[in-house]
């Protein structure tokens, strides 16, 4: 294993440390835990969003934390969901009277622990909604599995969610809108190379030189299969025609589009990616309303990438729009 | 009849087990999972041991708060999806003998009724979706059907465990509906899955630890 680290055992901690240190004039870290909140939380009169997962996605989720988005953001070890204690501790940091929506990306872990945490802040009387992410189309939902992998879409559902509360919305308008999200968000990806867990010290998987995995998950999780190495234009198609299959986009319809590196593959290729993906949806007469190619949601090292697709309404549109200024994230 | 310090000794030969266990249940969790079952529960139950070195300092002998207790660590340390589904096993276990300092039979079914209340609302499973359940349920189920049958402590929680043994065993043939091993689909037939596997570990460790403190008892040690 080659890794720009200290000791396997540190690097959630440390890394924080580093966060912390370049971005002072947005966050601040709890002395005592994994959790990251904007700087002068609580944010009075505001609907809290409070979000996080596993580390080694970043820069989600402490990234989005900042005006327009997230108020805190609970980092677990790498890929293991955060305990409920350390998210009742970012719960009761940033939640306001307004309330908190927990924003949960669907995976069993994730979802027991943000819930335990959940009904704990109700013991101690804290207004708490929850939603929950699923816009990977690449695992079949249905009720005999755990159902859909949250993964980039999640970005989505932070600004818009994050826009709503900061326009004033009630908890009820705010998660409401980011079900909304959430029912109009698909992704899929592809990993070409496999990541290293830092504490495992090996691959997760491996993938042969001239292979790819076809719906990897964030995590490493299997895709729908495994195929030889195929262009960019073939592999884009390949990933947007699943992405579209499952969507409902007529003619003329909008959609906001995101190319998200899962680690290490350059911004050369996300853009060569990018290419094609406009050159099919305007050959559908789908419109593109906004752009955002880069890296969101990665996958320790993994290079490959994922193309979602979020179809917009007016509504949507405008709480898009709004400003946002995170140290990941910024909409001017 | 179960002391607080009989329980406390129970807790702690789960933790040993759990140790001696780390390699083989992470291997199971390897094949079907994300490869930490074994790793995370020995963390869980390695804070629980100091936990419980505080608990015998203070003299704590409320059995329900030192489930409890087990509970809430066993949340904050493991992580994953094993700490909340183990933590409130533990925790709604702990409801059942709130204020007691001694438990019998009885109260081990309830204790087990409260656990296993707790994992299915928890993890939203039931039987034959590959989980913890299946080794659960069926344990549940003898302490159920033993009320009309005349049988000693041990004899019962030996059949207990050999239920949760045959759960765990029937976790191997069928198909994950919940967790990560469910995105496998039918590739993950074939594997014994790793949370029926702990559990079971953790029941076995219940008769034999039991059967040793009454082994004492009738030697007058």
């Amino acid at each position: 294993m080659k890794k720009l680290i200290n000791n396997p055992d540190f690097v959630v901690e440390e890394m924080l440390a580093g966060f912390e240190a370049a971005y002072p004039e947005y966050i601040r870290k709890l002395p005592f835990h994994n959790v990251v909140v904007r700087k002068a939380a609580p944010t009075k009169g505001k609907v809290a969003l409070v979000s996080g997962g596993g580390s080694g996605h970043e820069p989600s989720h402490g990234g989005f934390v900042g005006k327009g988005m997230l108020d805190a953001a609970v980092a677990g070890a790498v890929f293991t969901s955060p305990t409920p204690d350390q998210i009742l501790e970012a719960i009761k940091e940033v939640g306001t009277e307004e309330g908190v929506l927990l924003v949960i990306k669907n995976y069993t872990g994730d979802v027991m622990n943000f819930e335990m945490a959940g009904e704990m802040a109700q013991l101690e009387n804290i207004k708490v909604a929850s939603v929950v992410i699923n816009d990977d189309v690449a695992v079949e939902d249905s009720t005999w599995t755990t159902g859909r992998r949250g993964i980039a879409g999640t970005v989505f559902v932070h600004k818009i969610a994050g826009a709503k509360a900061e326009a004033g919305g009630t908890l009820e308008e705010v998660k409401e809108v980011a079900e909304k999200v959430i029912a109009n968000t698909r992704s899929m990806g592809m990993a070409l190379t496999p990541c290293i867990v830092p504490a495992a010290g090996k691959p997760t998987f491996t993938l042969d030189e001239n292979e790819m995995e076809i719906g990897m998950g964030i995590h490493g999780e299997p895709g729908t299969h495994r195929d030889a190495i195929k262009t960019a234009d073939e592999i884009t198609e390949h990933l947007l025609s699943k992405v579209l299959a499952d969507m409902s986009l007529a003619d003329g319809e909008e959609v906001a589009v995101m190319v998200n590196g899962l680690g290490s593959t350059p911004l050369m290729e996300l853009f060569i990616v990018n290419r094609k993906v406009k050159e099919i949806l305007t050959e559908k007469g789908i419109n593109i309303y906004k752009t955002f190619v880069g890296e969101y949601m990665t996958s320790l090292e993994m290079a490959g990438c994922s193309i979602t697709l979020l179809k917009l309404n007016a509504e949507l549109k405008e709480l898009l729009d709004a400003p946002a200024d995170t140290p990941a994230f910024k909409i001017i | 009849m179960l002391s607080a310090s009989d329980v406390i000794y129970v807790l702690e030969k789960m933790g040993t087990v759990i140790a001696e266990n780390k390699e083989y249940l992470t291997e199971l969790d390897s094949a079907i999972g994300d490869a930490d079952h074994g790793i995370n529960m020995t963390k869980g139950f390695d804070a629980v041991k100091s936990k419980l070195e505080d608990i015998k300092q203070k003299n704590i002998d409320n059995i329900g708060e030192i489930l409890k207790i087990t509970g809430m660590t066993l949340v904050s340390t493991v992580g994953g999806a094993a700490g909340p589904l183990y933590g409130t096993a533990f925790m709604k276990a702990a409801l059942a003998v709130m204020g007691k300092t001694e438990v019998d039979i009885r109260d081990f079914q309830n204790i087990m009724e409260g656990a296993l209340a707790g994992v299915k609302m928890r993890g939203k499973a039931e039987i034959s979706d590959k989980t913890m359940v299946d080794a659960l349920e069926p344990a549940v189920n003898i302490l159920r059907e033993s009320k009309d049958k005349e049988l000693n402590e041990i004899e019962l929680l030996n059949n207990v465990r050999l239920a949760a043994l045959q759960g765990m065993e029937y976790t191997k043939g069928i198909q994950a509906r919940k967790g990560r091993a469910s995105y496998l689909g039918a590739r993950s037939i074939g594997h014994q899955d790793p949370g029926a596997t702990s559990s079971y570990l953790l029941l076995n460790t219940i008769y034999q630890t039991v059967e040793e403190i009454k082994g004492k008892d009738i030697n007058g040690g």
